[in-house]
């Protein structure tokens, strides 16, 4: 796994890029959880995960919820179809806010 | 009845050793007529069986052995991975309500969700553990 980072919109972007599995999840956990407390909303790209596991999703989902404990905004963007399937099968596709790209969450925020 | 022995693999208990499995699981599922989103779905099983193994049952100390087996028997797949480190309590092992929205704890239910059926236990010998997963191919 690959991770990028980069600014759009006053987000902070984490891009996951690879196989999201046991043995790399505990660093997108530590930039994801980083990056959050230093105060900064955030989205994961996830158009680039070509597998995520249940560590993979652990990580964001414990992203969302600090998020959500410091007053942040979090999301997900370019999510892929594998990804979308395990975050499917999870039921997480109706709890994480999921967009197509930066822009299209850019629109919802108003 | 026609038992088709398509893998055997023994692998340290170690993350970085995942991918190979996953690949491995994969061609196999292959091999055995399912097709790909059938596939996929196995992998995400049979990988969350391994990471078990891996964080409860030797709790990260990767010098510990994983064994899979994948055996096709009439279109009923057999996958057995079995450890030997100290006997879990098989009690824990439950999936999570999913509505209980928590880091964690989702891997015992992508296996239920996934495989059509599943029995844990202990090994004879009073060593290691064993997990069955079975999936019928339609």
């Amino acid at each position: 796994m690959k991770i990028n980072t980069r600014e759009e919109g006053g987000y902070a972007i984490i891009e996951l890029i690879g196989e999201v599995d046991l043995s790399c999840s505990p660093a997108a956990r530590k930039q994801i959880l980083a990056c959050l407390k230093a105060n900064r909303s955030l989205l994961v790209d996830l158009k680039a995960v070509t597998y995520i596991d249940s560590s993979g999703v652990a990580s964001l989902v414990e992203g969302y919820q600090t998020a959500k404990k410091l007053n942040l905004k979090f999301g997900l963007i370019g999510v892929s179809d594998s990804a979308m399937s395990v975050l499917r099968l999870a039921r997480l596709d109706k709890v994480f806010p999921i967009h197509a790209n930066v822009k299209e969450r850019l629109r919802e925020d108003g | 009845m026609t038992e088709e022995h398509l893998l055997k693999l023994h692998f340290p208990a170690n993350p970085d050793r995942l991918c190979l499995v996953r690949a491995l699981v994969k061609r196999a599922a292959g091999i055995a007529g399912c097709n790909s989103d059938l596939a996929e779905k196995l992998v995400i099983a049979v990988n969350e069986a391994c990471m078990n193994v891996i964080q409860h049952a030797y709790k990260g100390d990767y010098s510990g052995e994983i064994v899979l087996e994948i055996l096709n028997n009439d279109n009923r797949l057999l996958f057995r991975v079995e450890d030997y480190a100290a006997p879990i309590d098989l009690e824990c092992v439950k999936p999570r309500d999913l509505d209980d929205i928590r880091p964690g704890g989702l891997g015992t239910y992508f296996i239920q969700e996934i495989m059509d059926e599943c029995t844990m236990g202990h090994l004879e010998d009073g060593v290691g553990n064993y997990l069955e997963m079975i999936k019928i191919i339609k």
